[in-house]
């Protein structure tokens, strides 16, 4: 076991590596969607700033920081600028339970790719999204706009209503896992099946309907399309940040990408068997080579999500609540009976 | 983590401190605040230094349980309807000053000798940090054998809840009068 002092300085770099890959990642996210939504829609996207367009998201943080930072006089101050701040922190929260490999040795430390391992590290990460809803009502409200409250409220009540079926969905894998701990569900989906085939809960579990049940409410959650009518630009103006510009603007934008990111990360760890896959190598390689295949699952969702943003329609918000309520949730109820039925006459 | 013994209830009453002073600043913040919309951050807060003294009684899954629930969803629910009715300042009226001087001191004195002699006659004693059990299976088995008659009722009474809900905002007269005058 290590020295406390040891501890601390080990758990400070490595939320100093976990912020810094976060937050390229997030940038880099928004130059990916913005290519492929391109190229969905035969254009080129970014070509212009860099080799394909890959200092955009620099030339785009510049612009954030420069541009002028208006405050309207009307909104009301404290929660205005406090909105931003909690979405944000909401969102980059998440990242301290997420595993992204197994156990490594570094300098002598033995330590896990994760800043955490909390028993209860799925159930920080649903009690941080509960707490991101904060961020998108007050910004709503503060802005003292009608467009901007109508859109804060339905963000909020939209994320409230599919939190409740991303819960319940995560439920069939934890039965099936025993245990809260993102590690320990990780590692019950080692293994192979018939020979070839991963033990991952999506197959062997058969979490599949699970899956997309956490796919659509994920959807949700982030506000992304089909469900992103509290940002629709032809309803409500631009929903709950109309009023915000510059950095606070940005901060949102990188609180929904970050969201994103965290939502994928989750559905890698819990349905796509984490960071299991062909190991092979001298040491050095056998640390990084699990780090490659969580990022390639990661890269995989995000790839979806963004597929799914430049080919389907919005949802009408009624819509919306209708499927979230009438048909995500008992579907999800039903598959954890059923995961619960079969896991007792298994074992 | 090997912790000197010396200085672990130094954290532990550190610790409860800290999130007990936050709480009770919360609670205070909520009655000074004019506008509800502070009062209600102001209970979100409380509820979350709470969470904090659940983990420190070492009861993870309530404190998980405890942030979800009542800070993420119970108090955004609050908030929607402060936000919806468009709630404003309270005024502040008609308050007596003598009331102010004399009432909230002796609440305190009150509250603490009442404290102060329930805990002299109760005969517990101070909890360690994480003295309870707090693993889900534990509380999952408790739910589920030693109190699973509470659980039931207390199921059935939401669901009264929800139908009483639910009626209360259909308003069957009303849509009846509308479609006779039509």
């Amino acid at each position: 076991m290590l020295s406390i002092e040891t501890f601390v300085i080990v758990s400070v770099i490595k939320i100093v590596i976990a912020l810094f890959v976060l937050l390229t990642a997030v940038a880099y996210t928004v130059w990916l969607e913005r290519k492929v939504v391109g190229h969905i829609q035969n254009r080129w996207g970014p070509t212009r700033v860099g080799p394909f367009g890959l200092l955009q998201p620099l030339a785009d943080g510049i612009k954030f920081l420069f541009k002028e930072d208006l405050t309207p006089p009307h909104v009301y101050k404290p929660l205005y600028i406090a909105a931003p701040m909690i979405a944000l922190v909401c969102a980059l929260t998440s990242i301290s339970v997420i595993p992204v490999g197994n156990w490594v040795t570094v300098a002598g430390v033995h330590t896990p790719l994760q800043i955490t391992d909390l028993n209860i590290g799925l159930l920080l990460i649903l009690g941080i999204t509960s707490m991101g809803v904060y961020g998108v009502a007050l910004a709503g409200w503060s802005s003292n706009n009608k467009y901007s409250l109508l859109g804060g409220l339905r963000a909020s009540a939209q994320m409230v209503s599919y939190e409740v079926s991303l819960g319940l969905s995560l439920v069939g894998v934890l039965i099936l896992a025993g245990s809260f701990s993102l590690r320990d569900i990780v590692e019950a989906q080692g293994g192979h099946f018939w020979g070839f085939i991963p033990k991952w809960n999506i197959f062997y579990g058969g979490q599949i309907i699970a899956f997309f049940i956490y796919l659509i409410s994920a959807y949700a959650e982030t506000n992304r399309v089909p469900f992103d009518l509290p940002e629709a630009e032809s309803e409500l103006v631009a929903g709950y940040h109309t009023e915000y510009s510059a950095m606070k603007f940005a901060m949102f934008f990188m609180a929904e990408y970050a969201n994103m990111i965290t939502v994928a990360c989750v559905a890698s760890l819990l349905f796509l068997g984490g960071w299991h896959g062909p190991v092979f190598g001298p040491p050095i390689l056998q640390a990084i080579l699990p780090i490659f295949w969580f990022v390639l699952r990661v890269f995989g969702f995000l790839f979806v999500y963004i597929w799914v943003r430049g080919t389907l329609p919005r949802f009408r918000y009624d819509q919306l609540m209708a499927f979230g309520w009438k048909f995500l949730l008992p579907l999800a109820i039903a598959n954890l009976v059923i995961t619960a039925l079969v896991v007792t006459l298994r074992s | 983590m090997e912790v000197h013994s010396g200085i672990e209830p130094m954290i532990h009453l550190t610790l409860f401190l800290l999130f007990g002073g936050i709480c009770v600043a919360g609670a205070v913040n909520l009655l000074a605040q004019r506008h509800p919309i502070n009062s209600a951050l102001s209970l979100v807060v409380v509820m979350g230094s709470l969470a904090g003294e659940y983990l420190l009684l070492g009861a993870e899954f309530v404190a998980a349980i405890q942030v979800i629930i009542y800070a993420g969803a119970i108090m955004v629910l609050f908030v929607f309807v402060i936000m919806l009715l468009n709630a404003g300042e309270e005024e502040r009226t008609g308050g007596s000053r003598v009331a102010l001087l004399f009432g909230v001191p002796g609440m305190l004195i009150g509250t603490v000798l009442m404290a102060w002699v329930l805990l002299e006659r109760s005969g517990t004693q101070a909890v360690s940090m994480g003295a309870l059990p707090g693993a889900p299976k534990t509380i999952g088995w408790l739910l589920f054998h030693d109190f699973l008659l509470p659980f039931e009722v207390t199921s059935v009474l939401v669901l009264i809840a929800i139908m009483g809900a639910v009626v209360l905002a259909s308003h069957p007269e009303s849509v009846q009068q509308r479609n006779k005058e039509r």
